[in-house]
């Protein structure tokens, strides 16, 4: 055979029952499918032995190494010969040293399974994750109890740091948020409205909006997005730089230290961030009430004073506190529970803010329907 | 006379689940040692050190320190313990939103009752052992990696520990530092008498600084060896051993 006589970098021929594969020129990122399936078709039908002719051989990589290793393992599964001799020597060496490379994974996969297996792992997965949030619940409580009991090892300069965080650092995005929302809740009241010729009641629908629900629901989701996650990125980072293990070997709670002064700083500023969110909600409302539907002043202040009632202003303030305790014990459990590289500090980030944000909706729902039948 | 028992090891187990990395492990480090763990990477050391410092349960087996069960035992003696043990992680492991003084002062807040003022003077006293005299109000963001590790090692002295363990503490230093870590090792040994146990693979430090050792091995997950590093050298009683501490040279 004359290597004249072929045209691409890996040709496959066959005489006599030996499977030439002749390699010329360049063969990089060499793509060798077909050339392997034509290998395995001629072994199959009448090959007894692979011989490699590497006459004119250019540049090659690791193309070349996979498609001599498979053609070499094609040869052993159907028990025909090859012949690598001609190859040159770091060439060989370097096939030799693919199969030496052990395969085998030496876990069990985590992945496949039957059925019933996966069921199972799911079940026995879900049942630790409950597990270990029902353990940090009672990690906390007791936590409490130490705080209440002056017992507790949590450092003031900690707490007042959180509490800075999530209290005047959010008083500005706070503000323009429920300003806004409280704009877009009049913009929408008013066109309704307006064919009803009733569009001061724009006013009533927005101081109910804002101070029963929407301002405790704008700041929880606020406050999930950028508090939450912050805490959930911080004590997962605290995971991956073994300052949690220095922490429980040097005996002291995680929860005092690190939970404690988020959880109080956040049960303490959601309540007086809902009021501002309600009394900023009510100005945007105003402001589309006032300078774009032209409703007088003093009308608007009215409506709004009259749809004002204590009660709703109390379930927006009790849901603002209950959405404290939900971001602060859903960031904390999230970083807590962190794995130990830096990929699992974006998912304790991301399931932070997602399982506070389903949690406060859940329990929305549970106060609604508590209310309704309390009549509040 | 030999020196009393620090640390006695028996049966020891050690694993995640049901994959095991070790299995019934003995051994013993005397009070005054410079104990090695030693053994190439996946062979179990760092989880081992883990299992020593109460952060991952064993398998089975018992962990005896200073004569109380750190598995077993009452809940405040173990505590006791625990306080009279410093721990000097991989990366320092120093609390990023505290300064160098607030880290050692941390563990002496909960556990001592000094006023502040003591408190203060101790940790600069500890920064000063470690080399790193002034450097109480620094952040660990402003400091270098070996900086990091030399201020990890005074909090773990913070509180003037029985028994100090060092997970790796040469990973990441470059040949100077590693070497002046050693040093330091070495001298809070001679002038405290304090146990120290060491997981490390680095040929240097264990030459340097161990008068006692044990080898773990990944592939029989087993104690290969034990003693002196320097007498394991001479007379190896297996390929592995020579190997590892001949850096792959062939018997």
């Amino acid at each position: 055979m004359r290597i004249s006589q072929i045209n691409n970098p890996v040709e496959v021929l066959s005489k006599g029952g030996v499977v030439y594969v002749a390699l010329s020129g360049d063969i990089l990122t060499y793509n060798s499918e077909s050339a392997l399936k034509k290998i395995a078709d001629i072994v199959q039908k009448s090959g007894q032995q692979i011989k490699f002719m590497p006459d004119g051989l250019g540049s090659w990589d690791s193309s070349l190494i996979l498609l001599i290793y498979e053609a070499v393992r094609i040869a052993k599964d159907k028990g025909v010969e090859t012949d690598l001799s001609k190859l040159p020597k770091n060439l060989q060496d370097l096939v030799k040293m693919a199969f030496e490379v052990d395969r085998k994974p030496e876990h069990k996969s985590a992945t496949g399974g039957g059925f019933l297996e996966t069921v199972g792992r799911i079940v026995v997965n879900l049942c630790s994750v409950i597990s270990n949030f029902f353990n940090f619940l009672g990690a906390v409580t007791l936590g409490i109890g130490r705080f209440l009991s002056f017992r507790s090892i949590m450092r003031r300069i900690d707490f007042c740091a959180a509490l800075d965080d999530c209290g005047p650092k959010a008083l500005a995005i706070v503000s323009l948020i429920s300003f806004l929302v409280g704009l877009i809740l009049a913009f929408v009241g008013a066109v309704q409205l307006q064919i009803f010729g009733a569009q001061i009641y724009v006013a009533s629908l927005v101081t109910v909006g804002m101070c029963r629900i929407m301002g405790a629901i704008m700041v929880g989701i606020i406050m999930a997005g950028r508090t939450g996650s912050a805490y959930a990125a911080t004590i997962g980072t605290m995971q991956v730089n073994e300052e949690l293990d220095a922490l429980q070997t040097m005996g002291l709670s995680q929860i005092d230290f690190l939970v404690m002064p988020r959880l109080l700083a956040l049960i303490l500023a959601m309540p007086i961030l809902t009021m501002l969110a309600d009394f900023m909600g009510m100005l945007g409302g105003g402001f589309v009430g006032v300078f774009i539907m032209g409703l007088p002043y003093q009308e608007y202040w009215k409506f709004a004073i009259n749809a004002f009632t204590l009660n709703n202003f109390l379930v927006g303030i009790f849901h603002g506190f209950c959405f404290g305790i939900i971001i602060a014990m859903c960031g904390c459990y999230s970083g807590l529970t962190c794995g130990r590289n830096a990929d699992s500090v974006g998912v304790a980030t991301t399931s932070s803010v997602v399982n506070a944000i389903v949690w406060m909706i859940v329990i929305t729902g549970i106060i609604t329907v508590i209310c309704q039948e309390i009549g509040v | 006379m030999s020196a009393p028992v620090a640390i006695d090891v028996k049966g020891l187990s050690v694993g995640y689940g049901d994959y095991v990395l070790l299995h019934d492990a003995d051994y013993q480090v005397n009070k005054g040692d410079i104990f090695i763990i030693m053994g190439g990477s996946g062979c179990g050391k760092s989880s081992m050190l883990r299992v020593l410092t109460g952060l991952l349960p064993p398998l089975k087996g018992e962990v005896i320190i200073n004569g109380v069960d750190m598995i077993n035992g009452k809940v405040d003696d173990i505590q006791k313990i625990r306080e009279k043990s410093g721990i000097l992680y991989q990366s320092g492991a120093l609390f990023s939103s505290m300064t160098l003084a607030e880290n050692i002062m941390l563990p002496m807040q909960q556990y001592s009752d000094y006023s502040a003022a003591t408190m203060r003077e101790l940790a600069g006293l500890k920064l000063a052992l470690v080399g790193l005299k002034g450097f109480d109000d620094f952040y660990p963001s402003e400091i270098s990696g070996g900086m990091k590790k030399r201020a990890g090692l005074a909090r773990a002295l913070a509180l003037d520990p029985d028994i100090v363990y060092f997970d790796e503490p040469s990973a990441g230093l470059d040949p100077i530092s590693s070497h002046n870590l050693d040093e330091l090792i070495i001298e809070l040994n001679r002038s405290l008498g304090t146990t120290i146990v060491v997981v490390t693979h680095e040929l240097a430090s264990i030459f340097a600084i161990g008068n006692n050792s044990i080898f773990l091995d990944a592939a029989s997950k087993t104690i290969l060896a034990r003693g002196n590093p320097k007498e394991l050298l001479k007379n190896p009683p297996n390929k592995e051993v020579y190997e590892f501490l001949t850096r792959g040279e062939k018997k």
